[in-house]
């Protein structure tokens, strides 16, 4: 069974038609990622995969639950870290992951084993005991990330990881996101919009324009869909989106994204 | 037999971690307090202004009639209310914050129920109400006030400002839901307390009131808190109403608000 089949997937807003009839799977333990500008239907689609946010039609199935009617079930076994911080910065780090380990129902004996190898996982085991408020930015993104796995989810999202991040931060979290895979088999989705990150973490790729995808594949697999020798990422994404990296997404939009990079900082 | 008594079991552990989920809501929202308690020592100035100026003013002219007590012991209990409900008015402002990071979208996508996460909130922020009841006493008893200090009294003056504490929080949380952004919650928040604290029996008795303002006293929440506090109390002072008709529509709009916020609450996350 696959842990993500998505058919047709839809979602409009008044007249604005944010995703458009996305089809697509995703197999055990892959990095998938969707690749597109702000405004092109990433967040909507990991919002309404993660049950936040109903389709207007379409279905998907999530770790072999229907999202629309088991969303409880879906919510208890997928992982999310969303765009903006979701950590809260006025208590510990530790009682971040607590709050988190409770409402998951890890059970009580595993709990504070899990809470400290979570930690440990992500390096953050001389800082559990610090308030949040005093973290950097990667230090924030990898404790979210302990956070989501937490309860051992076999699909986790995550909606821009590295945004906002440094080049040595950013490579960080990219190497306990792969360990993750590596170690617990876990199915990861993420979009993105910076080519390296596609690049060097995703085994597959969707290009999102304007809430369809336009095209997918490995990396490898694009580049060689050109004509052009040596094409790189870009030069895939030039191709099938225009290269409008800079369009679309409102100030809604921006604003948050903005709003997260000067927060990580 | 058997199969009833397993049935049983069952349906006790899906409530056991309902509310298991309920009350880690409440311990996270306490460590938050335990790390940055000021907010609470500053709200003790409001009470005290109204219990020491104003209380003690008003206590020389004996403008008001409030029967067989002085005018201090007849607005204690009132004030007390008052800042149970101006503390709780402006709770929803966190939740605003906590979509304006992302913490909102983590609870909200976590399998616990949303009346479990409602309720929790809605317990936590009578954490800050009772601290507000104990400044109260203390300042009743050093203005000379001689509170009813049995056991069961205090037990029903602290169960009114848990209940009262959750009525006016989740109606702020319901606001929230509703405006989503902290300009229009704040405006909101301070058109409403002024009216509710004025078309209430706090300051003075139903008696004093004009007939148009009467009924709208009547169906204000506050008024029942007031009420329950004030019998509770205050040696000699009987409510309007029996004790469990304040206890009575204390639960009943309190439940009401909370399933009405459980609604709202995944708004937070779209």
């Amino acid at each position: 069974m696959e842990p993500l089949v998505a058919e047709a997937l839809t979602r409009r807003f008044g007249r604005l038609t944010a995703v458009d009839q996305l089809t697509f799977r995703v197999h055990d333990a892959e990095i998938y990622g969707m690749l597109g500008p702000n405004g092109a239907g990433k967040t909507t689609t990991i919002k309404m995969l993660t049950t936040l946010l109903p389709p207007t039609s379409g279905t998907a199935s999530v770790v072999g639950f229907d999202i629309a009617r088991q969303p409880g079930k879906v919510r208890a076994s997928i992982g999310y870290v969303p765009q903006m911080i979701s950590a809260d910065p006025q208590v510990t780090g530790y009682d971040n992951l607590r709050l988190f380990a409770r409402l998951y129902q890890v059970p009580r004996a595993e709990r504070e084993a899990r809470i400290a190898s979570a930690l440990a996982f992500m390096g953050l085991t001389n800082v559990g005991d610090a308030l949040v408020r005093t973290y950097s930015g990667g230090m924030i993104r990898r404790l979210e990330i302990a956070g989501a796995m937490l309860h051992r989810p076999k699909m986790l999202f995550m909606d821009e990881p590295t945004v906002g991040l440094d080049p040595l931060a950013r490579e960080a979290v990219w190497s306990q996101i792969e360990r993750l895979r590596k170690e617990q088999s876990t199915s990861i989705v993420i979009t993105t919009h910076y080519m390296e990150e596609a690049e060097r973490l995703c085994d597959r790729l969707a290009i999102m324009h304007r809430g369809s995808m336009v095209a997918e594949g490995s990396p490898a697999q694009l580049k060689a869909t050109l004509p052009t020798p040596n094409a790189t990422l870009d030069d895939v994404f030039a191709h099938y989106a225009g290269g409008e990296m800079e369009t679309g997404g409102g100030f809604r939009e921006t604003f948050r994204t903005r709003r997260t990079a000067i927060r990580l900082e | 037999m058997a199969t009833r008594t397993s049935a049983g079991a069952a349906w006790g552990r899906v409530a056991y971690s309902h509310l298991d989920r309920t009350f880690a809501v409440v311990e996270y929202e306490v460590r938050k307090l335990q790390h940055d308690p000021s907010e609470l020592l500053l709200r003790a100035v409001q009470p005290a202004l109204w219990l020491v100026v104003f209380g003690e003013v008003l206590n020389q002219v004996h403008l008001i009639p409030t029967g067989g007590v002085s005018y201090i012991e007849f607005l204690a209990p009132g004030i007390l209310a008052q800042s149970v409900m101006f503390i709780a008015i402006f709770y929803g402002i966190a939740s605003i914050r906590e979509r304006e990071l992302g913490i909102a979208y983590k609870l909200i996508v976590s399998p616990a129920l949303r009346i479990s996460l409602v309720t929790g909130k809605a317990l936590s922020a009578s954490v800050r109400g009772l601290s507000q009841a104990i400044i109260v006493y203390l300042l009743a008893v050093g203005l000379g006030v001689h509170p009813n200090l049995s056991p069961l009294a205090i037990l029903g003056v602290l169960i009114a400002v848990v209940l009262g504490s959750m009525l006016f929080a989740t109606l702020s949380m319901i606001i929230a839901s509703l405006v989503k952004t902290q300009e229009r919650f704040l405006g909101i928040g301070q058109l409403m307390t002024m009216p509710l604290f004025f078309a209430s029996s706090a300051i003075y008795p139903l008696s004093l009131m004009p007939a148009w303002l009467r009924p709208i006293a009547l169906a204000n929440p506050l008024t029942y808190l007031v009420e329950a506090a004030r019998t509770l109390m205050i040696p000699g002072e009987v409510g309007l109403a029996p004790l469990w008709v304040d206890f009575s529509v204390l639960v009943g709009v309190t439940a009401l608000f909370l399933v009405v916020q459980s609604r709202l609450y995944p708004r937070m996350a779209q």
